[in-house]
């Protein structure tokens, strides 16, 4: 499809135009307070229904090699584009370190050897993205529930975040000339999702090396979820008891804009 | 009230002068009889369920507007959709294009490219046809979608319950086997533009019943069913949905032909309305009350 302006952009448009309109206070009713209390707990509902018929196991179909997609399509960020990235990737990502912490007895700091001996899963499945389309690949990965496992999460931690490389926007100034950095991708799962058995840290796309624009040199797959709650370019995963001072307080980048944090229709 | 019975007056005029641009023959007053044709439930539910799919068919649209193409089978074939809007051009001079298979149509102010504020914008359907409207919002557009779809939902349960348990399902929505043999000769008479009087007005005819129970009983369960498809949660409780509809692709595709399915039946309904009986058909709607008239009446 020869389109110049849909696909990715869209989303980053939306939220800026969703952010101007909330100024200008504008007479649409979803932006009142009410409805938007009304539409969260639609959200609580909807997700408490699904889980109902899911439950904490329930397997996201899985396909054969023949509906892999020839080029898995990338969304989001293409390339971190920071520095640091830069150096890591011209590395091959052998310095790259992903740290597991915040309520964990036992707080991680993995290499991707150490990724990689944790006993992978390979799963065909479909990613399905919030704007509507649909793409199958092949992906092998640390299960995140292992992961867990080895940190052992206290009792009080409920969400995993994940905290990644890429900057979203640019660095800008406030009003009192303040360096304001640009916020970086972020996601949260709960324990439940978080220790799915499809639910894994994954390297490999198709047989090979994640490649950079599909979130090198590690991503999540969370196969009973949206995209958007797949980030990539894992850097740092916390356990938490609630994710409301990180980012908007919303529990991810596009939550923070408007998305639900409940990513599983 | 009177200015209702003004407003009504007005309106009566106005189907009047439509008949006449359609050739169709003045309506002449007669004595009518009330009769009580729509009960309680049925009138509330109706309501709420024509709210509701004018509100599904915007917020969809608004969603769809994320990824104005559509395709067939697990996933997207995204260099060969059956149906794309898009933009062609360059970025100083672009207009809107729809395809359709291997045909491809200049929709340009429509579809593809249309105004947004007075601004010419990218966009699949105009703004005039989604809600919350101006801004692409994607997270608005599924928040309310997902909202009115319980409503939808529970009203529609309601209402299957009801027909079931009060006999109405059988009495006047199950098509029988009589109202099928009569069907031809009823498609003949409606597209004559003569409805049925007096006594046969009191029931649903043959394309009526057979119209209501496609729509309601079979279009109905499966735009649900297709729009739970796109669900990856709901497709790892009930996989056999993906197998059902041919995967989740063909289940987005199959739910935008419903939608427009329900735009049609809305469009044909209102239609059968405005040159059957308008205002008594309406009222009785609301009122539950329709008109029959007298000397059409066999006893």
């Amino acid at each position: 499809m020869a389109d110049p302006v849909h696909r990715r952009g869209f989303l980053k448009r939306g939220a800026a135009t969703a952010a101007v309109i909330s100024v200008a206070g504008c007479s649409d009713p979803s932006q009142s307070p009410p409805v938007r209390t009304i539409l969260g707990e639609v959200e609580n509902l909807t997700r408490r229904a699904q889980r109902l018929f899911a439950g904490g196991h329930a397997l996201a179909p899985e396909f054969t090699k023949a509906d892999i997609a020839p080029v898995f399509r990338a969304n989001g960020t293409l390339n971190p584009g920071t520095n640091d990235y830069a150096i890591a990737a011209a590395e091959g990502f052998k310095n790259w370190r992903i740290k597991v912490g915040g309520l964990v007895e036992k707080p991680l700091d993995l290499g991707l050897t150490d990724l990689k001996a944790f006993p992978p899963r390979t799963q065909i499945t479909r990613h399905d993205c919030v704007e509507g389309w649909s793409c199958i690949g092949q992906w092998t990965g640390a299960p995140l529930s292992l992961i867990l496992a080895a940190a052992r999460p206290k009792s009080t931690a409920r969400y995993v975040v994940f905290h990644c490389a890429d900057p979203m926007g640019e660095d800008g100034f406030d009003a009192a000339g303040n360096l304001v950095p640009a916020p970086h991708y972020y996601e949260s799962l709960d324990l439940l999702e978080a220790t799915h058995p499809q639910t894994i840290l994954a390297y490999d796309l198709n047989g090979a090396p994640l490649p950079v624009q599909n979130g090198a040199p590690v991503r999540l797959r969370a196969e009973r979820q949206l995209g958007y709650k797949m980030p990539k370019y894992i850097q740092t995963i916390e356990l938490m008891e609630d994710f409301s001072r990180i980012g908007g307080g919303k529990g991810g980048y596009w939550e923070d804009q408007g998305y639900t944090w409940y990513g599983g229709i | 009230m009177s200015s209702t019975g003004e407003a009504l007056g007005k309106f009566d005029e106005w189907i009047g002068m439509v008949r006449a641009r359609l050739g169709l023959r003045p309506r002449e007053p007669k004595e009518t009889y009330p009769f009580y044709r729509h009960t309680i439930p049925v009138r509330v539910l109706h309501w709420i369920n024509a709210i509701c799919m004018v509100m599904m068919l915007l917020t969809g649209l608004q969603i769809f507007n994320a990824h104005p193409a559509l395709y067939w089978g697990k996933s997207a074939d995204f260099d060969h959709p059956i149906l794309s809007m898009t933009a062609q051009g360059t970025a100083e001079h672009y207009w809107g294009v729809t395809q359709i298979g291997p045909w491809t149509f200049n929709t340009d102010g429509v579809f593809g490219v249309s105004d947004t504020d007075g601004v010419k914008t990218v966009r699949g359907f105009p703004e005039w046809a989604t809600f919350p409207g101006p801004s692409p919002n994607l997270a608005i557009g599924r928040l309310w979608h997902f909202f009115i779809a319980w409503i939808l939902v529970l009203n529609g349960l309601a209402y299957f319950a009801w027909v079931f348990w009060s006999g109405h399902f059988r009495k006047e929505l199950l098509p029988t086997k009589q109202n099928l043999k009569d069907l031809p000769h009823e498609i003949v008479t409606h597209a004559q533009l003569k409805f049925p009087k007096g006594e046969a007005a009191k029931h649903y005819n043959g394309l009526q019943r057979l119209t209501y129970f496609v729509a309601i009983f079979v279009f109905g369960p499966l735009i649900v069913l297709t729009g739970l498809t796109m669900s990856p949660t709901m497709d790892s409780a009930f996989p056999i949905l993906l197998w059902v509809f041919g995967g989740r692709q063909s289940a987005r595709t199959i739910h935008f032909i419903l939608a427009f399915s329900f735009l049609g039946f809305f469009i044909v309904h209102m239609l059968a309305l405005l040159l059957s009986h308008p205002i008594n058909g309406l009222r009785s709607m609301i009122t539950g009350r329709f008109a029959i008239e007298k000397d059409d009446a066999h006893g």
